[in-house]
């Protein structure tokens, strides 16, 4: 019984991984950037939501603002910051990123103040549970789990299925072919920037009903734990990203649930360092050879 | 080549080289304390207040030292503690009779400019201190302060080392305290719970990286050990948490009557939710620490029906309580708050200990003066507006604590115990 409450647990925070591992991971495998300003985007989404309930707006209604909130964020973010590195070295690239999400944190706490906010998640998702058995599972839970496979799958279908899918998987290729090909480039690029960020906002309303607290620096540690599960699950790997987020949900209600609470970060990091050191292409990641 | 494995082997370590550096900067502020030797110019910020028109007596008038924060970053805790104490000592001085004059300085939160000001106060004649707020400032001048056999008392100062030597384990004698000190609270949420609830088991969850979190952990496990309360589960959490869905699942299989959190409203405010998560459904028990915890919580209803302790409450309403708060009001315009309410208490202690060393015929401004004040402090047993007070051996105060339950979302007086 303790078993299975601990299990939906990992998977409730799996999920929330997932969601946004997958940011990362598209991202990554498009333009080969981590875009470190992700869990930040989080932030700001969480932020939406708790302005948006808190003006007593509908939770549909909320859960759209705060998901098109975070893709027009994201698509602006790409535009102004991310575009005329184009051509630029990976690591300006990279430091950019870690510039922007410096930029909104900072900007989040000028106007949201450092103090944290409480979410109120109960306006946004019925509170209780069911009983299954003799297990208690909340209803905050069985959504965030749903949800989370539901976003997966039009994902899927996205990618694999559709002709915009098959630009970004072409492009992620290799970019020049696929412009050679006729594909514009430039479009795929920020059209994945917001489907990431779409799941983002959606990974900003789970995690903000889990952990009811909005802070400007609430992302960076979401963002860590999700780059560590893109990372497990093999950067630039959809399936891989998902995976790899329900894996490091469930590793850290393991440890916590074995008493080692105080361990969680330390364990999810070395787990970092362990595929770095063993296998740097993560589970489902693939090793491409560069040709000189 | 495996390139890919190069530029991302170079990113994670930029992005952990990120990170360790900004815990640097977080931990090297904390480490700055302010250079001492600005202070002497800053000394004679000092301010004389009562005297004047006193009835001509044998002794007519008393000067204490007042220390503490008035500015800085615990100026909060300071400016409360002095407001609170100067009302009781105009209330003293209203009545007639013996005049209180007081004399103060501001230590900045700092214990090196603590000790400057100490001696700065000493200078002036002081024959009794009420001082310092925070717990470090005080402890760096309690040992000076005892070789002047000088009385000594804090409204906030809540370290157990306050009135203990740390190195040797003697009592400072001269040293005397009207707030709870942190172990105390566990004790007493540890009886709360046995003889007010009637608990068979209890749970705890806390921190192991804060102090108070522990002390209080430990005096409640002690206590609960005599009581015969069965501690059924204990879990850990980090400062920094932001889950405790495990943690509380562990805690709804063991399924306690009771379970203590000592912790504070930041933690409440996402442990409060994730309980309701958790499938967790027994009443929860909390200290001093829970205070702003309905401010800090967007939907009470997850901590409805719990308890915790508080050092004061502007509930009570029994007449010394309400008369305090109303003068406060209409003394500085803003309701008291617990620092306030027990300062007023150690100028209350202090005063009334000054009292019958005048009245066994002790001349101010000597030594067995300030003994006759010692000795009347220790044996202290006064109504004070944060309860009834009398000190044990270790000079901290006995004294009822203001029970508080979340009731329909709103935080109400639940009595006294």
């Amino acid at each position: 019984m303790l078993f299975v409450s601990q299990l939906i647990n990992g998977l409730q925070l799996g999920s929330i991984y997932a969601l946004v591992a997958l940011g990362y991971s598209m991202v990554y495998g498009i333009i080969k950037l981590l875009n470190f300003a992700h869990g930040d985007i989080i932030m700001v989404g969480g932020y939406i939501a708790l302005f948006t309930l808190t003006f007593g707006q509908h939770p549909l209604i909320a859960a759209a603002l705060t998901v098109a909130g975070c893709t027009v964020l994201a698509i602006v973010i790409e535009k102004l910051a991310y575009t005329p590195l184009r051509f630029a070295p990976r690591l300006s690239l990279l430091i950019t990123a870690i510039g922007v999400s410096i930029l909104l944190q900072n900007l989040a706490q000028y106007f949201f103040s450092a103090t944290g906010r409480s979410f109120p998640g109960h306006l946004l998702l019925p509170q209780g549970g069911i009983a299954l058995g003799s297990v208690q599972v909340a209803y905050t839970s069985i959504i965030t789990i749903l949800t989370s496979l539901i976003s997966m799958v039009i994902l899927t279908i996205l990618v694999r299925r559709t002709r915009l899918g098959k630009a970004m998987r072409a492009v992620s290729e290799d970019q020049d072919a696929a412009r050679l090909m006729g594909i514009n480039v430039n479009s795929v690029i920020t059209f994945t920037f917001a489907v990431g960020a779409a799941l983002a906002g959606i990974g900003a309303l789970m995690y903000s009903v889990r952990y009811p607290l909005m802070f400007p620096t609430m992302g960076a540690m979401l963002g860590l734990k999700a780059f560590v599960a893109a990372v497990f699950g093999g950067i630039g790997s959809i399936p891989g990203a998902m995976l790899g987020g329900y894996a490091i949900g469930m590793l850290e209600v393991l440890v916590t649930a074995v008493g080692l609470s105080g361990w969680v970060d330390g364990v999810v990091f070395m787990v970092l360092i362990c595929v770095l050191m063993v296998r740097p292409t993560g589970i489902m990641g693939r090793s491409i050879m560069e040709k000189v | 080549m495996l390139k890919r494995h190069g530029l991302f082997a170079r990113a994670a370590g930029i992005a952990l080289a990120a990170a360790l550096l900004a815990g640097c900067a977080a931990g090297g502020q904390d480490q700055a304390p302010q250079a001492a030797d600005t202070a002497p110019a800053q000394a004679p910020a000092a301010t004389e207040q009562g005297g004047g028109d006193a009835p001509a007596e044998a002794v007519d008038e008393v000067l204490i030292g007042l220390l503490g924060p008035w500015t800085g970053a615990v100026a909060q805790f300071g400016v409360a503690k002095r407001n609170g104490a100067m009302l009781y000592i105009d209330q003293f001085n209203a009545r007639g009779g013996l005049q209180i004059r007081t004399v103060d300085f501001d230590e900045e939160g700092d214990p090196a400019n603590a000790i400057v000001g100490y001696h700065w106060l000493f200078d002036q004649g002081i024959n009794a201190l009420i001082g310092s707020v925070t717990s470090a400032p005080t402890m760096a001048v309690v040992p000076e302060a005892f070789a002047d056999n000088m009385p000594m008392i804090t409204a906030t100062s809540t370290h157990a080392n306050v009135t203990v030597d740390a190195a040797t384990g003697n009592v400072w004698t001269n040293m005397f305290r009207s707030c709870f000190i942190d172990p105390f609270q566990g004790t007493k949420m540890a009886e709360f719970a046995v003889e007010v609830l009637g608990a068979q088991t209890a749970a705890i969850l806390f921190s192991n990286e804060i102090d108070y979190s522990i002390g209080l952990t430990d005096a409640f496990t002690v206590r609960a050990g005599e009581l015969g309360l069965e501690i059924v589960a204990v879990e850990v959490f980090a400062n920094e948490a932001m889950d405790y869905v495990g943690q509380l699942t562990n805690i709804a299989a063991a399924n306690p009557d009771v379970l203590f959190i000592p912790a504070y409203h930041q933690h409440i405010a996402l442990i409060g939710p994730q309980s309701v998560a958790a499938g967790l459904d027994t009443v929860m028990l909390g200290a001093d620490g829970w205070g702003a915890a309905l401010e800090a919580i967007a939907d009470p209803s997850s901590i409805e029906g719990s308890f915790y302790l508080t050092g004061f409450t502007v509930e009570d309403e029994s007449p010394l309580v309400q008369n305090f708060i109303n003068d406060f009001v209409a003394e500085f315009g803003h309701q008291p708050n617990m620092f306030a309410a027990q300062a007023y208490d150690a100028a209350m202690i202090l005063i009334n200990a000054i009292e019958m060393a005048l009245a066994d015929g002790f001349v101010p401004d000597t030594d067995e003066f300030k003994s006759s004040i010692i000795a009347h402090m220790a044996a202290t047993d006064i109504q004070g507006v944060t309860g009834h007070i009398t000190f044990d051996q270790y000079n901290n105060p006995q004294k009822t604590a203001f029970i508080i339950q979340i009731v329909d979302g709103e935080a109400r007086f639940w009595g006294t115990f």
